[in-house]
């Protein structure tokens, strides 16, 4: 039985973005929908084309696996298949799973009463994704700037982009995107612990309430932020993460093309410090 | 009809706090036998109401805290008054070169020994009364929530982060034999250091811990997108009573967990989300402290280990052989 027990009230039918009520159904646990139908066609054709570049690769070690963007002398151009064509046709495949997915998470949502916020976080990840795989490679006229598909030659490009900046830690929205991810993971270790240590009390102690973990905190850092709100925090932290990467990378190569320790020679050269 | 007044209207987002309560100030449940009062008046924050709550304190002091405040603070003046030495005294240079200014550890030269205040002895000692501010820190986590009669899940997440820091700044060194293996002090130089330590030990990036690390990063990241987003979707349920709708399941519990369900075939609990969020966040500091250990005591370079074990392969050289110059020296033998 794919249903919870309560389950059965909840399964309506409506919601639907587009289709109406023609891939109005579920499958087992797994909701389908219009847009399920296109992420299962776009997630498919791309892993498929996936496997067919590892095919017609060198290695079989999942390690070592790369489809790699097109040379930049193909500058925005199609490329053949062999050499560049399947990371074209990879990447529009994952974009169209991507924001398949998205939307699928919206029906759902409008289903269940629910508000917006996953599908908009996410919508974070696939802007990060899109800037790295097409507006940067756009703004710097070829595909050849996209990152490689591939677990290590993927590390390899990171590596190297940040290089060719010589000490990409100096990016400042780099900075700020370490932070929130930093402060993100910080913050859901802290919302975390408080939740278990409120319903796992050391002993026979009965469960704790909110109230408990307000006051811990406030104990603690003279502040909590309250049961709503660090949902609300946790929320724009985890999405600035990815907005952040996002624009750390678009402004290295479109906009700063030197070193970026060299980049905060403003500061030192502001009027005032004579 | 798509309502999009209902979808985008920010007033339906729950991002806001739109009503400010104004009742009588909560001062917590009572703090287990010998304990000392808490102190401060708590006071209301309007800006801080808007996204949570707007009480402030009261906060619990007690000799513990106050001695871990103390040693913190001695460390965050020798760092900014060593800082403050480099530039000649001078306050406008201070500010203008702050990010670049360091508290450097002790040359190589000196290994383990103790050296001159002006050598890095500053350092060694500004470390030492961080790290007992940060373990006197811990101490109070853990006593906190014992006296509320809690667990001590917060505690044990911060001796996670506790663990990486030591890694870095005194285990490490300790097993490479120098106190001038440690991050100095600073904005711009701790970033070169982390930099410097990739390069020196061939590529962090092929270090599997490091890889862990960063997944436990990202994978944090993505799941309080995914946590927050789901209460916040659900805010007009209640979804944020937690402790609550895991005793007493609500419909708010019930469309949280359908939404995952029904997405992607699986989800998990109002409670066992908390758990793996604490792992993600604990797992993340753990193996980067180890990742980092292993980094200079058991692998010299992650690359060739990388090569070793089939994970990189062996980039065709392009630049003629060149004789490392500590090999020369004598130094790496």
């Amino acid at each position: 039985m794919a249903m919870m027990n309560f389950e059965y009230k909840y399964r309506v039918r409506g919601g639907t973005l587009v289709g109406g009520d023609l891939f109005d159904f579920w499958m087992g646990p797994f909701y389908v929908g219009f847009f399920g139908v296109t992420t299962a066609f776009f997630s498919l054709v791309g892993t498929l084309l996936i496997i067919w570049g590892a095919a017609i690769g060198p290695t079989w070690n999942v390690w070592r696996i790369n489809i790699a963007p097109p040379d930049l002398s193909y500058g925005l151009g199609f490329a053949p298949l062999r050499e560049g064509g399947l990371w074209q046709w990879i990447t529009f495949c994952a974009l169209g799973a991507f924001c398949s997915w998205a939307l699928r998470m919206v029906e759902i949502a409008r289903k269940l009463g629910m508000g917006l916020h996953v599908p908009i976080a996410f919508s974070g990840a696939i802007l990060a994704y899109f800037t790295l795989e097409v507006i940067r490679p756009v703004l710097m006229g070829g595909w050849g700037h996209g990152f490689p598909y591939g677990i290590l030659s993927h590390l390899d490009w990171v590596s190297n982009v940040g290089y060719q900046h010589l000490q990409f830690h100096y990016n400042p929205a780099h900075m700020i995107a370490v932070t929130f991810f930093f402060t993100t993971t910080f913050i859901l270790a802290m919302h975390g612990g408080a939740v278990l240590s409120s319903l796992n009390p050391p002993g026979d102690e009965p469960v704790k309430t909110s109230a408990h973990e307000d006051s811990f905190f406030r104990d603690l850092i003279v502040y909590s932020i309250g049961p709503l709100g660090i949902h609300r925090l946790g929320w724009f932290c985890a999405i600035n993460a990815g907005v952040w990467s996002a624009i750390c990378i678009v402004i290295s190569g479109p906009l700063w093309t030197r070193g970026w320790p060299e980049w905060w020679n403003w500061w030192l050269n502001l009027p005032f410090w004579r | 009809m798509f309502d999009y007044r209902a979808a985008f209207g920010l007033e339906y987002q729950n991002l806001f706090n739109r009503t400010h309560v104004a009742g009588p100030f909560d001062d917590g449940p009572a703090l287990i036998l010998g304990n000392e009062n808490r102190r401060g008046r708590p006071w209301t924050s309007i800006l801080l109401g808007f996204i949570g709550s707007a009480q402030v304190g009261p906060f619990y002091l007690g000799a513990v805290g106050l001695a871990s405040i103390v040693f913190g603070f001695i460390a965050f003046e020798i760092i900014g008054l060593n800082m403050l030495a480099s530039v000649n005294w001078d306050p406008v240079q201070f500010i203008r070169q702050l990010p670049w200014l360091a508290l450097e550890p002790p040359a190589p030269a000196y290994g383990l020994h103790i050296p001159p205040l002006a050598q890095g002895g500053w350092w060694l000692m500004a470390g030492f009364f961080l790290t007992l501010s940060i373990l006197l820190w811990w101490v109070r986590v853990y006593q906190r929530a014992r006296a509320l009669g809690m667990g001590t899940h917060v505690a044990w997440a911060f001796a996670s982060a506790i663990w990486l820091y030591l890694v870095d700044g005194f285990i490490r060194p300790l097993l490479m034999g120098s106190w001038g293996e440690g991050v100095p002090f600073g904005i711009f130089p701790h970033l070169d250091w982390t930099a410097a330590l990739s390069v020196r030990y061939g590529n962090l990036y092929y270090d599997p811990f490091h890889m862990l690390s960063i997944v436990f990063l990202y994978g944090s990241t993505l799941l309080f997108a995914m946590h927050g987003g789901t209460i916040l979707a659900v805010g007009r349920y209640w979804g944020e009573r937690e402790i609550e709708l895991t005793t007493d399941r609500g419909t708010a519990a019930e469309r949280a967990g359908l939404f995952w369900r029904w997405i992607m075939g699986f989800n998990a609990s109002y409670e066992s989300i908390h758990r793996w969020a604490w792992w993600f966040a604990v797992l993340c500091t753990l193996t980067g402290g180890i990742g980092i250990l292993l980094t200079g005591t058991v692998v010299d370079n992650w690359y060739l280990w990388g090569v070793k074990h089939g994970i990189a392969p062996m980039y065709p050289r392009v630049y003629p052989m060149i004789p490392d110059p500590g090999h020369l020296r004598g130094v790496l033998q």
